[in-house]
């Protein structure tokens, strides 16, 4: 079977380029990109139209950062409801942090992930393996033999890495098997029993704080880590203005670091806090608008690399609880589109740079297939809408857990249309009723 | 006339100027009461009120109990240790068991910042913040100002000065939002280490130094130290504490002749304050408890007895 998309807006994120192409897809890749009316697709029964008109055809989107709870944690969230709500965000991809129960530091947890996902059959699956073994900081993973089972990468997200020669030893073993090293900058001892951002909201609100230095004295010394081996870091979900700061030096400086921040980083700020709500409660913590501007900033300037989600789906069980008692995180892949084309339309970056942090520049840093549309590639695609208005409802959340602080917010901007390998795995009954 | 218009009392912050004076007149009027023979009026007859504490207290149960006896409430006190949280039951759960009691009151004491909210959104009766962690103490509030208006004759203008742990104090927190919002001017005292961050945006000046402090004041809090906090991160020891910090004859040779001196006990003699100081002429502390009763009378009275 052919598929047709006609009509629609192409971006390049790798040029940077934005240009009206039909794409005709088949046996799972791009067969042929052309000028609308340039060329006529051979007539007959097996062609599929999708009509892109008035849409966005980006490359399928890429969320580097994820938490899906199998195994050990299936009432929050599985790879395969979690691949549905990835899907259903636009992304085509996702890499699982490896914090699950039994935690993922051996081939046969990853081969289980990757199974799993196979079983889904939705979106592409990439599972990051644990840096140390049981993420207890103690001794390394065989990242040999977790490379050759399926992991793209190594963190021990959720658990960072105290020990820095732990930490050292692990970014330089990793450059032998080629694998990005991923890292989740907070210095547990500083945080220690803070519940969100130390400053002025949890004074008033008598919430054990987290310095904003937690995260970057850990960002500090990891630029420093990479530096000192000379193998690339990867900083997750970076949230303050001196975390910011630190990495454009250390780039400016030709340190080979890259880092990503989350969609709640540049949306909301610590007042989401009041009244104590437990859906703006994650690690690390909502900061101060001082924080925000310097993370959209961070973004604008190519500081900061990639958009990830940082998806941590927990249930009532959770969250339903009072607030130092309640878990960290909340979910992302059906909200990080719209808030991010939202910087788009306030000017922060322009839409094929939007698309490329989330896009090229995951699937660069994770060296994994995608982020580009070129004649040959596999046909991973997402449909935008860029300007469709609707309410964000608990209703319309594929995920399994609904812990998220945008519920009732309105939105703008959706994907309508997910393709992986060719193959449609999202389909908004909002793409061009009818036809 | 005026009407005070709660369901709960939370904090401070909602209730308005005008909220705080018609309690502190309830109070005035109940104080009465508990000078008589017989301390009991008949005025919350048939109501029942629950004192929930997930916390040891002596001073605020019992206040809060006697409180609501001596208005004929039937009165229900459950502490942590005989509750089923001791079995591992939720915050949510346990609310919805007592709901189903249907209660009119229920007073809560919890280590958790932000328990009262969260009870009160999931509960048709009325709550009371007896204390939630380090966020506020409403009714310590309430009774220090009613103290102060009756040792001074006013609250507006006076200088008051909190001395101790700010920073994980929620008597502190509730004691600063009130003396502000009835026109007092607050300073905040104590070792670095214990004050809060960016405490300038709760409109408080910090004197580290109390020598310094508690010159030309109206009043002085001390805080009770918590003696679980003696982990050495925050302070040294509780000798050189009581040195630096605490209150004794010596330092107190530096405050106004009228100076009062508040505590919201119980007290650590010898640690943050001297038992000769506590004991002493400007103490005001036995007075805080007496208050005590009375402001909690007019808070369940103006909470459920008003109609």
């Amino acid at each position: 079977m052919i598929t047709w998309i006609k009509g629609g807006d192409v971006i390049d994120p790798r040029l940077g380029t934005q240009k009206k192409l039909d794409i005709l897809i088949s046996k799972g890749r791009i067969e042929k990109l052309f000028t609308p009316g340039s060329f006529q697709p051979p007539g007959g029964g097996d062609i599929k139209t999708v009509d892109a008109s008035g849409m966005f055809v980006t490359p399928g989107l890429i969320d580097m950062h994820v938490h899906f709870r199998e195994p050990g944690e299936e009432y929050k969230e599985t790879i395969a409801s979690g691949s549905t709500a990835a899907a259903a965000g636009g992304f085509t991809a996702v890499a699982c942090m490896p914090n699950t129960n039994p935690v993922n530091d051996s081939r046969s947890v990853t081969e289980f992930v990757l199974e799993r996902a196979r079983k889904a059959n939705v979106v592409r699956v990439y599972p990051v393996a644990a840096i140390s073994k049981g993420q207890k900081g103690e001794s390394l993973t065989e990242f040999g033999d977790l490379k050759q089972a399926g992991a793209v990468a190594v963190s021990d997200d959720g658990r960072p890495v105290t020990s820095s020669e732990l930490m050292r030893r692990a970014i330089e073993y990793a450059r032998f098997f080629q694998l990005p090293v991923i890292s989740h900058c907070q210095d547990l001892s500083l945080s220690s029993e803070g519940v969100m951002h130390e400053g002025s909201i949890s004074t008033r609100l008598g919430l054990r704080g987290i310095p904003a230095a937690t995260e970057e004295i850990m960002v500090v010394r990891d630029i420093l880590l990479a530096k000192l081996t000379g193998y690339p870091v990867h900083i997750a979900h970076v949230s303050t203005e001196g975390s910011v700061t630190f990495i454009r030096q250390a780039k400016e400086e030709g340190i080979p670091v890259t880092a990503e921040t989350a969609p709640h980083y540049f949306s909301l700020d610590h007042t989401a806090v009041i009244g104590y709500d437990t859906n703006a409660k994650m690690n690390p913590p909502l900061r101060e608008p001082k924080d925000v501007d310097a993370i959209k900033r961070g973004l604008s300037e190519g500081v900061i690399d990639v958009i990830a989600t940082d998806h941590a789906p927990h249930s009532p069980l959770e969250k339903d609880v009072e607030f130092d008692k309640a878990s960290f995180g909340i979910i992302g892949l059906e909200t990080a589109l719209p808030l991010t084309l939202a910087l788009v339309r306030e000017g922060v970056m322009d839409l094929p740079g939007a698309i490329a942090k989330l896009s090229h520049n995951p699937a660069a840093i994770l060296n994994t297939k995608g982020g580009v549309i070129e004649e040959g590639k596999e046909a991973d695609l997402t449909i935008i809408d860029f300007s469709k208005e609707y309410v964000f409802t608990e209703e319309r959340i594929k995920s399994k857990s609904h812990n998220s602080p945008f519920i009732g917010v309105k939105m703008k901007g959706m994907a309508v249309l997910t393709m992986v390998k060719g193959r449609i795995v999202w389909e908004s009954n909002e793409l061009n009723p009818g036809s | 006339m005026y009407t005070f218009n709660h369901k709960d009392l939370l904090g401070i912050d909602q209730l308005s100027v005008g909220d705080i004076n018609m309690i502190l007149d309830t109070a005035d009027a109940f104080l009465e009461i508990s000078s008589r023979d017989i301390k009991k009026v008949p005025t919350l007859r048939g109501k029942s009120i629950i004192n929930f504490f997930y916390e040891p207290s002596t001073i605020t149960k019992a206040s809060f109990e006697m409180a609501a006896k001596r208005l004929s409430a039937d009165t229900l006190s459950l502490s942590a240790n005989e509750s089923s949280m001791a079995k591992g039951e939720t915050l949510i759960d346990t609310a919805q068991n007592l709901q189903a009691m249907n209660p009119d009151i229920i007073v809560l004491r919890h280590p958790s910042s932000g328990a009262p909210h969260f009870l009160a959104k999931h509960l048709e009766a009325g709550v009371i913040n007896a204390g939630d962690g380090m966020h506020e103490h409403p009714s310590q509030a309430l009774l220090d100002l009613f103290t102060i208006r009756k040792k001074k004759g006013r609250i507006k203008g006076l200088r008051v000065v909190i001395i101790g742990d700010i920073a994980h104090s929620r008597v502190a927190g509730s004691d600063i939002r009130a003396l502000k919002k009835m026109g007092a001017e607050v300073t905040v005292s104590g070792p670095p280490t214990m004050i809060p961050t960016d405490v300038a945006s709760l409109g408080t000046q910090v004197v580290l130094d109390p020598v310094r402090a508690l010159k030309n004041k109206d009043v002085i809090m001390m805080l009770r130290i918590q003696l679980e906090r003696q982990s050495g991160i925050l302070f040294p020891s509780l000798r050189e504490y009581s040195n630096f910090f605490g209150l004794n004859k010596e330092l107190l040779k530096g405050a106004k002749k009228d100076v009062i001196i508040m505590h919201p006990g119980p007290i650590n003699r010898g640690v943050e304050i001297t038992g000769d100081v506590a004991d002493g002429p400007f103490s005001v502390i036995l007075d805080q408890v007496s208050n005590g009763v009375a402001i909690r009378m007019a808070l369940l009275y103006l909470l459920i007895g008003g109609e």
